[in-house]
């Protein structure tokens, strides 16, 4: 009988979806629940909790900090979208182009280093971003007369070690979005535009950028949501959670040392509500003004 | 057409020079494996090719010396299969009933599944941290794999998929007699292989190259991760770099590999989120 059911068309749907419906409950409402429920308390892993309130989040509200914290990460995530989208985007162009040769061979080439993990691109990058003089960046450096410099300890060349890193892994990947997005766009607009006498600049700005719309929300939206939760980058180049001055500290970043080097899971919980407070409200922000919401189109 | 030809030679010139800046750290990796771990430390990673201090001795001491380089790199092997496997079966199982019935609450649990991909992972990590512990599920690979069986991201690309696939092979197996799960197992199965792939390696990288929640979970030394243990081995006082940069390396081969045989399933994988059309 209940074999019957299982297999009826009716109940078939459900069955098919049940896995789903488990791990959801179990692993995301759940958690987030508790985490919700956590950020009112004062609560250690084996210890008990007391319920505090709203103390933590007052208490992060004067964080000096997690105020740093929050810099760095919105820092980090407005300048690798300054980096990450028009460069990939005007490589996919020129790659595309019918001039090119060895297209293929390039677009593999540039995809290598997403292949590697963080732990083995951090270790390359932390020991080319070396102080010696005989490191990689700096024998560079060297070669145009300039003194060694020792990156990872100061804000701005520590952050140009990080973004140097995010952008070795990732230009190839946004370079295959914006090529599979020109895939997109008839030819038929570029012929007509050049019967009309625009120039390539022209045709890119008024034809290209425009089309390009929608890999470039795409791209716009993980870029955020990356940037916003970078954490392990940080941790491999520095070497632990730990930068001088705490330069290369990121929200997530905060809510590790809060949580699980310091055992406060009620704080680090409050912090991990304030960045998904803050990650929600960027996304919809970024997809009204995009009109994604918009019916039409 | 020659009049292409310095536009062809710049295009060309561009994109070498970028090509080689984008190398550059491989090959400084490949060299630095053949230099003494003191030297790295002394020195950092650099372009030195100097015969006099490189050697194969990395490579004969990450072959044949002391230590658990292979114990991490099996346990990354069998977790990425049992991950990868688990994963698929399971998300391609839920895509099927996603884009094969009309069903109440079919919405809802839709956008359940993009809600997932619009909240960071990262802020559930406390509080599954402090689930696996209540479970006493912590140092156990089950800790790693369960949460990530219904995967979100595979899901929506195996619904996209399915969409594509003709009504017909549903009806003419029901007329043939098969059951609802028969149909999915013998006829919708094979016909994904492609999407298969395309998933298996997007899933099988994000697995072998996960580093943050295994770290989290597991303290057993004898069951760590490779991405574990070769962040064990980049000690402040570089003891262990000899085995950390050629393992590095050693570690990156296995996938350079499969990427030169299965080019088009990894773009395809790791592509597959963005808009099309």
């Amino acid at each position: 009988m209940v074999k019957r059911f299982l297999y009826s068309q009716k109940a078939a749907p459900y069955v098919f979806v049940l896995p789903f419906v488990l791990v959801f409950l179990l692993f995301w409402v759940y958690p987030l629940g508790s985490s919700v429920e956590m950020g009112f308390q004062k609560i250690s892993l084996g210890q008990g909790s007391q319920w505090v309130g709203l103390d933590n989040y007052a208490k992060l509200a004067d964080d000096e900090i997690f105020r740093k914290a929050v810099a760095n990460s919105f820092v980090y995530t407005l300048l690798t979208l300054a980096i990450l989208i028009p460069f990939p985007m005007v490589f996919a162009v020129l790659i595309n182009s019918k001039w090119m040769w060895a297209r293929e061979f390039f677009k593999s080439a540039f995809f290598l280093p997403a292949l590697t993990s963080v732990v083995v691109a951090g270790t390359i990058f932390r020991l080319s971003f070396g102080e010696m003089d005989t490191s990689l960046i700096n024998s560079f450096l060297g070669w145009f007369g300039a003194e060694p410099v020792k990156f990872l300890k100061g804000q701005a060349t520590g952050f140009a070690a990080l973004l140097a890193l995010a952008t070795w892994r990732w230009t190839g990947v946004n370079m295959l979005y914006y090529l599979s997005g020109l895939k997109n766009i008839p030819e038929e607009y570029y012929e007509a535009a050049s019967i009309d006498g625009a120039s390539p600049l022209q045709r890119f700005f008024h034809i290209t950028v425009p089309m390009l719309k929608p890999t470039t929300i795409y791209v716009v939206t993980i870029s955020i949501y990356a940037g916003l939760a970078m954490f392990v980058e940080s941790m491999m180049l520095w070497n632990g959670n730990n930068s001088p001055k705490n330069i290369g500290l990121t929200i997530v970043g905060y809510l590790y040392r809060q949580g699980i080097e310091k055992n406060e899971m009620g704080y680090a919980a409050a912090v991990g509500i304030v960045l998904l407070a803050m990650a929600m409200a960027i996304n919809l922000a970024q997809l009204t003004l995009t009109g994604m919401f918009k019916k039409e189109d | 057409m020659a009049r292409q030809l310095p536009k062809k030679i710049a295009l060309f010139a561009f994109f070498a020079v970028l090509c080689l800046l984008v190398l550059l750290p491989f090959y400084a990796i490949a060299l630095g494996s053949f230099k003494p771990g003191k030297e790295l430390v002394r020195n950092g990673l650099n372009l030195d090719f100097d015969l006099s201090i490189m050697s194969f001795d990395n490579f004969v001491f990450l072959f044949t010396g002391e230590h658990s380089y292979f114990t991490w790199f099996f346990n990354s092997l069998l977790l990425t299969i049992v991950q990868v496997s688990l994963t698929l079966l399971v998300s391609s199982f839920v895509a099927y009933g996603f884009a094969a019935y009309e069903f109440k609450g079919k919405s809802f649990l839709f956008v359940c599944v993009l809600l997932i991909l619009m909240v960071p992972f990262e802020i559930l990590l406390l509080p599954l941290y402090k689930l696996m512990y209540d479970f006493r599920l912590m140092n156990t690979y089950a800790a790693i794999v369960l949460p990530g069986l219904a995967n979100a991201a595979t899901i929506f690309f195996f619904r996209q998929y399915l969409r594509g696939i003709p009504a017909e092979i549903v009806t003419a197996g029901r007329v043939d007699g098969a059951s609802e799960y028969g149909i999915y197992f013998r006829l919708i199965l094979p016909v994904m292989k492609p999407a298969f792939a395309a998933m298996a390696i997007l899933n099988g990288m994000n697995s072998w190259n996960n580093l943050l929640w295994p770290f989290m979970v597991l303290s057993d030394e004898n069951k760590y991760t490779l991405p574990i243990g070769l962040k064990t081995l980049l000690t402040p006082y570089g003891n262990n770099y000899d085995l950390l940069i050629v393992g590095s390396f050693f570690s990156i081969l296995p996938i350079f590999a499969l990427f030169l045989g299965f080019q088009r399933y990894f773009i395809d994988g790791m592509t597959a989120g963005s808009v099309k059309g």
